[in-house]
C-alpha cells in the first residue's frame, strides 16, 4: 500500500468513499421494503431477464477493459484501442439497456413521484448510471489518446486507475441486480 | 553537518506564474502554504458573518416577548448561524491548518496532489457563495441546521432556501472529499526520510484521522442531500408523503452528523498534543496511547448517531446500543484527557496564550464532554433533548472545544505563517476576556435547559429566572464578540509590529520549525535527520538525543 502509486491510491480511496454514497442509496431501498407490497415493486415492475441482458454488458466491460489494460502494458497499441473500444460499446449498450427499462417503466406508470418504490429505485439505479456515464467517458478519453498514439506502457497508471473505478462500477451493479432483480424472485 | 538529509523535492514542476507575487498568484497558486491560508481567511470572514447571526439571535431572546427580528428572519438566523460555523468557520479553519502544517510537519514540499489540493478550496469558497446567495434572492434557508424533514420538504418549505442550503453543502462536501483522499495519500506517500508513522507528529496523526471519518460520513450527507433534494425537486416520497419516513432522515443525518462532531474535534486534539508537551518542555506523555485512540473514536464515531434520535423512538435495542456506544466513545477521549495532565504534571510549564488557549480548552472541552455523556443516559436525554441544555453542550464542545483549539494553533503557528510573533499581551486580554465572556454566555443555558427552555424558540414568557438567565447570556455573548474583535485587531497589529519571530521562537520540536518563518515555497532547503517524534531536540542536544532513551 505504502509503495502504491499515489494515482492509484487516491482512486481507491475515493471509491471507499462511494461505498458510504451507494451503501446510504442500498439502505434506503431496504428500508423501505416492506412498504412496497401494495402497487409497483421489484416482483411485479421489474424484468429481471431484459436486466441480465444488459448485465452481461456490463460484466463483459469489464472484462474487456482489463484486456485493454494488459495489452497497453505490453505496448500492443492496435490490441488496446480494440479493447477500449468494445468497452465503450458494451457500456453504452448497459446505459441503452437502462434507458430502454425507464422508458418501458415509465409508461407503465412506475414514476420517481408515483410510488415509494419508483423513488428508491430510480434514486439508486439512476446515480448508478450517472456513475457509469461518467466511466463512459473516462475510458472514451482514453480510446482517444490510444488513437492519437498518446497511450504508452509509460502511462498504465490512468488505463489502471480508470480499470479500478470500471470494476468498482460493475461491484455496485452486481449487488443492485441481486438485490432488486433476483432477490424478489427466489425469496 | 554530515547528518543532514536533503529535503525531497518536486520531480516534475507545476504550471507556475512568472511573477509569485500579487492577488493573481493566490488565486491561481497550487502551493499548499497559500492554499492553507485562504482556507483559514475564508473562515475568518465567515467567523465574522456567523458571529453576527449569532448575536442577532441572543438580541432577540435578550428580554422575554421580544421583537427584535422578526419569526421568520430569527429562524434564518438560527439556521445560518449553525450552518456557518459548522461548514465555513471550523472545518475549513481546520483543514486550513492541516493543509499548511501536515506538508511541513512530515518534511514534505507539498500535499500529493497540489491542484486538487486549490480545487477543494475553491469548491468551499463557490459553495459559501452559493449559500449567502440565497440572501440576495430573499430565500434563506431556515429549517435549522439539520434541515429535518419533513419541515425542509415541499409543502412546509415551499421557498428555495433548502435548495440553497442542500446544493451548497453538497458542492463544500465534494471538496470535502477531495482534501481527505489528498490528506491520507499525502501522509502515507510524501513523508521525510527517515519519518515513520510512529515519528509522525501527533498533530498528523490526528488530521490522518479525520481525513478517514471525512471520506466516509461526507458521502452519506451527500446521500441524504440527494434523497432530501429528489423529495423536493423531483418530487420523490423518500421523507415525507405516501410512505417515506422523516426518521430515516434522521438516521442518514445523524450517521454523517456524529462523525462529523470528530471531524472538529480530533484535529484540535491534535493541536492540543503539539502545544502542550511544548509549552510544558516534556515530550507528550503515552505519544502511542493519543495516536491509537484517534482511530478508536474514528472506529466509534460511526456506531453512536442514534443519540441524536433518543426522542424518536426507536426501540430499546436500538437505543441501549447507541447508549452503549456513547459511553464507549468517552473512553479514548478521556485517555487523551489524561495524557495532556500527565504531560503538564511536574513540566516547566510556559503559560504564552497558546498554552493558556490549550489550557482553557482542557477546562471546556471536558465540562462539554460530560454534558455530552449525559445523552447517553436515555432517560436524561428525554428531559434534555431540544433545550437549551443541548445548546450549551454543543457550544462548550465547538466553542470551548474547536474554537478554543484553533486560537491555540493560531498563537502557536502564526509566527511561522507570517515571521512575526502574535502580541503576547494582547493575546492574554484576548484569552481572558473570551474565556470569561465564554461561561458567561454558556454555562448559565445549562440551568435554562433544565428549567425547561426549548432551543429554537422564538421567544418566551416572563417565567420566573428566565429573563436574568437570557439576559446573561446575551450579555456574554456581546463580551465573546469583543474578544474575537480583539483578536482581529491582534492579527492586524502583529502583521505590521509584531516581534520578528525568527525559525522557532518556542523552542520547539517538530520539523516544521526547521526552516525559515515563513517557509519558502519548496519548503525546506535542508532537513535535520529524523530518529524520533522530535528531530529538533536531538539536534539540539546530540548528548541526550530521544532515540537512545527509545522515544
Amino acid at each position: 500500500m505504502l509503495t502504491m502509486d499515489r494515482n492509484k491510491m487516491s482512486m481507491l480511496l475515493f471509491l471507499a468513499s462511494e461505498i458510504g454514497f451507494f451503501g446510504t442509496l442500498i439502505l434506503a431501498y431496504l428500508y423501505y421494503y416492506p412498504s412496497y407490497a401494495e402497487g409497483p415493486n421489484a416482483a411485479n415492475s421489474l424484468d429481471p431477464i431484459m436486466a441480465a441482458i444488459f448485465t452481461v454488458a456490463l460484466l463483459a466491460s469489464s472484462f474487456t477493459l482489463y484486456r485493454a489494460q494488459k495489452s497497453n502494458e505490453h505496448g500492443e497499441q492496435r490490441a488496446t484501442r480494440t479493447w477500449l473500444l468494445a468497452t465503450v460499446v458494451l457500456g453504452a449498450i448497459f446505459l441503452a439497456g437502462q434507458l430502454w427499462e425507464y422508458i418501458n417503466l415509465l409508461n407503465e406508470g412506475v414514476t420517481i413521484s408515483g410510488s415509494l418504490f419508483g423513488s428508491t429505485f430510480y434514486t439508486l439505479t439512476g446515480f448508478h448510471g450517472l456513475h457509469v456515464l461518467g466511466g463512459l467517458i473516462a475510458i472514451t478519453i482514453l480510446l482517444g489518446l490510444a488513437m492519437s498514439g498518446h497511450l504508452n506502457p509509460a502511462r498504465a497508471v490512468a488505463v489502471e486507475t480508470v480499470e479500478y473505478y470500471w470494476h468498482f462500477v460493475d461491484v455496485v451493479w452486481i449487488i443492485i441486480f441481486g438485490l432488486l432483480y433476483v432477490w424478489p424472485h427466489i425469496s | 553537518m554530515s547528518n543532514i538529509t536533503l529535503a525531497p523535492e518536486a520531480s516534475d514542476s507545476l504550471p507556475a506564474l512568472s511573477k509569485p507575487t500579487g492577488l493573481l498568484s493566490w488565486i491561481a497558486s497550487v502551493d499548499h502554504k497559500q492554499i492553507g491560508i485562504m482556507y483559514m481567511i475564508t473562515a475568518l470572514i465567515f467567523l465574522v458573518i456567523g458571529g453576527v447571526e449569532a448575536l442577532l439571535v441572543r438580541l432577540q431572546l435578550i428580554v422575554p416577548n421580544a421583537q427584535v427580528l422578526s419569526p421568520q428572519t430569527y429562524n434564518q438566523m438560527f439556521t445560518m448561524h449553525g450552518t456557518t460555523m459548522i461548514f465555513l468557520v471550523l472545518m475549513p479553519m481546520l483543514i486550513g491548518f492541516g493543509n499548511y502544517f501536515v506538508p511541513l510537519m512530515i518534511g514534505a514540499y507539498d500535499m500529493a496532489f497540489p491542484r486538487m489540493n486549490a480545487l477543494g478550496l475553491w469548491l468551499l469558497v463557490f459553495g459559501g457563495l452559493l449559500m449567502y446567495y440565497s440572501f440576495l434572492i430573499g430565500q434563506v434557508p431556515d429549517g435549522g441546521w439539520f434541515m429535518y424533514a419533513p419541515l425542509s420538504e415541499q409543502p412546509y418549505t415551499s421557498h428555495r432556501g433548502t435548495d440553497y442550503w442542500a446544493l451548497s453543502i453538497l458542492v463544500m462536501g465534494i471538496g470535502s472529499t477531495t482534501g481527505a483522499i489528498n490528506f491520507i495519500v499525502t501522509v502515507l506517500t510524501m513523508r521525510a526520510p527517515g519519518m515513520t508513522l510512529r515519528r509522525m507528529p501527533l498533530f498528523v496523526w490526528t488530521t490522518f484521522a479525520t481525513a478517514i471519518i471525512i471520506l466516509f460520513a461526507i458521502p452519506i450527507l451527500n446521500a441524504g442531500l440527494a434523497m432530501l433534494e429528489a423529495d423536493r425537486l423531483l418530487g420523490a416520497r423518500f421523507f415525507n408523503r405516501g410512505g417515506g419516513s422523516p426518521v430515516l432522515y434522521q438516521h442518514v443525518f445523524w450517521a454523517f452528523g456524529h462523525p462529523e462532531v470528530y471531524i472538529l474535534i480530533l484535529p484540535v486534539f491534535g493541536i492540543i498534543s503539539e502545544v502542550i508537551p511544548v509549552f510544558s518542555r516534556k515530550p507528550i506523555f503515552g505519544y502511542e496511547f493519543v495516536a491509537g485512540s484517534s482511530f478508536i473514536i474514528t472506529f466509534l464515531s460511526f456506531g453512536v448517531w442514534a443519540h441524536h434520535m433518543f426522542a424518536s423512538g426507536l426501540g430499546i435495542g436500538f437505543n441501549a446500543f447507541t447508549a452503549f456506544g456513547t459511553m464507549l466513545i468517552s473512553v479514548p477521549t478521556g485517555i487523551k484527557v489524561f495524557s495532556w495532565i500527565a504531560t503538564m504534571w511536574g513540566g516547566k510549564l510556559r503559560f504564552t496564550t497558546a498554552m493558556l488557549f490549550a489550557v482553557g480548552f482542557l477546562i471546556t472541552f471536558t465540562i462539554g464532554g460530560i454534558t455530552g455523556v449525559t445523552f447517553a443516559i436515555v432517560p436524561t436525554d428525554w428531559q434534555t433533548t431540544d433545550s437549551y441544555y443541548v445548546v450549551a453542550h454543543i457550544h462548550y464542545v465547538f466553542v470551548g472545544g474547536t474554537l478554543f483549539g484553533i486560537y491555540a494553533a493560531f498563537y502557536y503557528w502564526f509566527p511561522k505563517m507570517t515571521g512575526r510573533m502574535l502580541s503576547e499581551k494582547w493575546g492574554k486580554i484576548h484569552f481572558w476576556f473570551n474565556f470569561v465572556a465564554f461561561n458567561l454566555t454558556f454555562f448559565i443555558q445549562h440551568f435554562l435547559g433544565l428549567v425547561g427552555m426549548p432551543r429554537r424558540v422564538y421567544t418566551y414568557p416572563d417565567l420566573p429566572g428566565w429573563t436574568t438567565m437570557n439576559m446573561i447570556s446575551t450579555v456574554g455573548a456581546f463580551l465573546s464578540g469583543l474578544a474575537h474583535l480583539i483578536f482581529m485587531f491582534n492579527v492586524f497589529y502583529s502583521l505590521r509590529r509584531g516581534e520578528r519571530a525568527g525559525d522557532n521562537p518556542w523552542d520547539a520540536w517538530t520539523l516544521e520549525w526547521a526552516t525559515t518563518s515563513p517557509p519558502p515555497p519548496h519548503n525546506f532547503d535542508e532537513l535535520p535527520p529524523v530518529r524520533s517524534a522530535r528531530p529538533l531536540w536531538d539536534l539540539a542536544h546530540p548528548e541526550d538525543p530521544d532515540w537512545k532513551r527509545g522515544h
